[in-house]
C-alpha cells in the first residue's frame, strides 16, 4: 500500500541567535517531509486515530509515522476512518473490524494540574475487544515530540515484544554553500529529523561522526586546523578533546562498546592501516599491517571482532578481525566493491555499501550464511547505520544534485525519505538508546 | 656579358621597376608631399601584420612560481579511477615541480590528494592520501628533501567541480600542489 505522508514545512533556520530562539519558544516542526515511497507486505493493520484536543503536535501523525517506517506496520488512512474515537469507551469495534484493522490507538491531550499537559491514549486489541495498554503520559513544553514517539515505544514494544526506537536521535553532517563560502555543520535531530541542533560548525570539512556507547559522546573528524584531526565533543557541555592529530590520515574514529578505546585510522605519512587508541592512556595500538588501504573499522556489540574495508585483495571489500585471536578472513565476495560495514546491534547482520554494475547501494550482509541483500537502489548511496533496535537503516542518498537522508526496514520493505533538512545531507549516524 | 646576363639583368631591372612601382599606384603629378585621405583610395591598400615585441623563452625562469609563462604553473595532478598511479602525463608535471624544488631546498609544498565522490568517505580519504604520498615519493626521487613536503587527503570532501558526471569526476581525482 502506497502512502504519501506530507506535513507543512517550515523553512529552516540560518543564523545560530535564531535558532537558539526558536528552540527555546517551542520545537520546530515538521523540518521533514516523510514520504513512504513502498509499502510492507505481510504487516499489522493498525489504526491510529486523531487524537482527541491535539495540541498542535499532531501526535497520531508522529506515531503513525514511526510505526510505519519499521516495515511492521500498516496503517489506516484517515479519510478511510468511520469514526473518531478518543478514548475505549467510545470505540464501536464493528467500525474497525470491518475495515480490517487489527490494532487501535485512541488518544487526547488533557492538562494536567500544574499546567501543563497529559497525553492519555489506549492500545486496543479489535478482535478480542481488549484493552492492551492505558497509559498517561505527562509532557513538558519541548517534550510534545518526545511523547508522541513514547507512545510509539510502547506500542512497539507490547506488540511486537521488541523495544521501540522513536525517542532516539540522529546525528548528520549538513553542508551549505552561500556565494563562495562553505558551511559544515555536524548536527543531531530527533529520529524522524525533527528539531535539528548544531553541534559543531565549520568552514572546513567535518566528517565521520560517532556516536559514544552511552548517548552523551560524539567523535568525529574535522579539518580545522588545515589537516585531519579527531575529536570527542560531550554533548551536554560542548566541551571537546582532541585525539589525535598525526600526520596523514586521523579519521574513521568509532568507540568500542566499553566505551574506552576508538578503533581509528591512521597513517602516520606511510601506511594506511586501522588502529585501537586506548582512552586514557592515549596509547595507540596498530591492529592491521597490510601496504594497501585498510579504514572504516567497525566493532562487533560484544567487542571481540572489528569488520573494516581493506583493498589487499584487489578492490574494496569487507574483513573481520578476531581481537582475541588477530585474525583475519575476508568475508564479502559479491559484488565489484563493499565498503564500510557497521554491525547491527544483534551482532548478526553488517549494513555495508556495495557496488552494483557502478551503482552504489546498500546492502544487508548476514555473517551466519554470509549472504547479502540488496536493500536500496543506488547510484551514490552511503553511510548506512542501523537504529539502535536493528529495525531500520538510514543512509545518505543523492536526489539530483542534492544529498539527503533516507530510511529502510531492514528487511527492505518501507522506504522513506527524509528531504527538507536545509543543506547537503550526509553521514546519518543513529544514536543508541537513550539513557 | 653573356646573352643570359643580359636577360637576367632585364629581368632584375624589370622586376625591381615591378617592385618600386607599388602595383599599380602612380603618384599623382603634383604632389607636394602631403597626403589626401580621399586619394588614399587609390592605393591599394597593403596588409601588414603587427609585430610582436620579441619576448625572451627564459622570462618565467626570473619568478618561476608566479611568471604565466611557467611550466610550474601546472599544479593539478590528475589520477584513474580507485587509482593512485602516476600516468605519462602526471609525471611529466611531478618532474618539473620536483626539479625545482631540489634545486631550492628551502621552498616547501603541501601535497593535497583528492578523489570522486564515487565509493565511502573515509575510502575516499584514503584514496587521496595515496595519490598524494604517490606523487611525494616520485618527488624524492628526484633529490626533494622529505621535510620540504606535507601530505594531506580531502577525499571526497573538496571537490574541484561539483557534478555528478564522469567529466566532473575526472576533474576531481587529482592531488593539487600547493606553494
Amino acid at each position: 500500500m502506497l502512502v504519501t505522508v506530507r506535513q507543512t514545512v517550515k523553512p529552516a533556520l540560518l543564523g545560530l541567535v535564531v535558532l537558539l530562539l526558536l528552540i527555546t519558544a517551542g520545537p520546530v516542526q515538521a523540518v521533514l517531509k516523510i514520504e513512504i515511497t513502498k509499502g510492507a507486505v505481510g504487516a499489522l493493520p493498525i489504526a491510529v486515530v486523531p487524537f482527541g484536543n491535539d495540541d498542535g503536535t499532531n501526535i497520531a501523525k508522529i506515531v503513525e509515522s514511526d510505526l510505519q517506517l519499521t516495515g511492521r506496520f500498516d496503517a489506516l488512512k484517515r479519510e478511510n476512518m468511520l469514526e473518531k474515537p478518543v478514548e475505549s469507551a467510545e470505540v464501536d469495534y464493528q467500525n474497525w473490524r470491518i475495515l480490517d484493522v487489527e490494532y487501535l490507538v485512541v488518544g487526547q491531550v488533557k492538562p494536567s494540574g500544574n499546567g501543563g499537559r497529559i497525553y492519555q491514549f489506549e492500545l486496543l486489541d479489535v478482535y478480542k475487544q481488549q484493552r492492551l495498554l492505558a497509559f498517561n503520559i505527562p509532557v513538558t513544553q519541548n517534550q510534545e515530540r518526545a511523547g508522541a514517539h513514547y507512545i510509539s515505544d510502547l506500542v512497539y514494544e507490547k506488540i511486537l515484544g521488541e523495544r521501540g526506537a522513536f525517542n532516539t536521535n540522529i546525528a548528520y553532517v549538513s553542508l551549505r554553500r552561500q556565494d563562495d563560502e562553505l558551511l559544515y555543520e555536524l548536527n543531531v535531530a530527533d529520529m524522524d529529523g525533527a528539531d535539528p541542533r548544531p553541534v559543531v560548525r565549520s568552514a572546513e570539512p567535518l566528517m565521520s561522526p560517532a556516536w559514544s556507547p552511552n548517548g552523551q559522546r560524539l567523535v568525529y573528524v574535522s579539518f580545522e586546523q588545515g589537516r585531519s584531526a579527531i575529536y570527542i565533543q560531550d554533548l551536554k557541555t560542548g566541551k571537546r578533546s582532541l585525539v589525535s592529530r598525526e600526520d596523514g590520515i586521523n579519521g574513521a574514529p568509532v568507540f568500542s562498546p566499553d566505551g574506552r578505546k576508538l578503533a581509528v585510522t591512521l597513517s602516520r605519512g606511510r601506511n594506511i592501516d586501522v588502529w585501537l587508541i586506548h582512552l586514557e592512556s592515549g596509547r595507540k595500538q596498530r591492529l592491521t599491517r597490510n601496504p594497501g588501504i585498510d579504514t572504516e573499522p567497525a566493532f562487533s556489540p560484544d567487542g571481540n571482532h572489528i569488520v573494516f574495508t581493506s583493498n589487499r585483495g584487489g578492490g574494496a571489500q569487507i574483513y573481520e578481525m578476531d581481537l582475541t585471536t588477530n585474525r583475519i578472513q575476508r568475508l564479502t565476495f559479491e559484488g565489484k566493491e563493499n565498503l564500510r560495514a557497521r554491525y547491527s546491534p544483534d551482532g548478526k547482520k553488517l549494513a555495508l555499501v556495495t557496488n552494483d554494475r557502478g551503482s552504489y547501494k546498500i546492502a544487508v550482509f548476514d555473517l551466519a550464511s554470509r549472504s547479502q541483500l540488496v536493500l536500496t537502489e543506488g547510484r551514490l548511496d552511503e553511510s548506512p547505520s542501523f537504529s539502535p533496535n536493528g529495525a531500520i537503516i538510514v543512509y545518505a542518498t543523492q536526489r539530483g544534485s542534492k544529498a539527503e537522508l533516507a530510511a529502510v526496514s531492514v528487511d527492505g520493505q518501507v522506504h522513506q525519505r527524509l528531504s527538507d533538512l536545509e543543506g547537503d545531507i550526509r553521514e546519518p549516524i543513529w544514536s543508541p538508546f537513550v539513557k | 656579358m653573356t646573352k643570359f646576363t643580359q636577360y637576367g639583368l632585364v629581368l632584375v631591372g624589370a622586376l625591381t621597376l615591378a617592385a618600386c612601382g607599388g602595383n599599380s599606384a602612380v603618384l599623382p603629378e603634383e604632389h607636394d608631399g602631403t597626403i589626401d585621405p580621399a586619394a588614399q583610395s587609390e592605393y591599394e591598400t597593403v596588409e601588414t601584420t603587427p609585430v610582436e615585441p620579441v619576448v625572451d623563452p627564459e622570462a618565467w625562469k626570473a619568478d618561476p612560481l608566479n611568471h604565466p609563462d611557467s611550466p610550474l604553473q601546472a599544479r593539478v595532478i590528475y589520477f584513474e579511477f580507485d587509482d593512485a598511479s602516476l600516468t605519462e602525463e602526471a609525471r611529466d608535471i611531478v618532474e618539473v615541480h620536483a626539479k625545482y624544488l631540489a634545486a631550492n631546498a628551502g621552498q616547501n609544498i603541501v601535497l593535497e590528494g583528492h578523489a570522486d565522490e564515487r565509493g565511502t568517505r573515509e575510502y575516499n580519504i584514503a584514496l587521496g592520501q595515496q595519490r598524494a604520498e604517490t606523487v611525494r615519493r616520485m618527488m624524492l626521487l628526484y633529490g626533494v628533501a622529505s621535510t620540504q613536503i606535507r601530505v594531506l587527503s580531502y577525499g571526497e570532501e573538496k571537490p574541484a567541480v561539483f557534478g555528478h558526471d564522469e567529466q566532473s569526476w575526472a576533474l576531481n581525482r587529482r592531488v593539487v600542489v600547493r606553494y
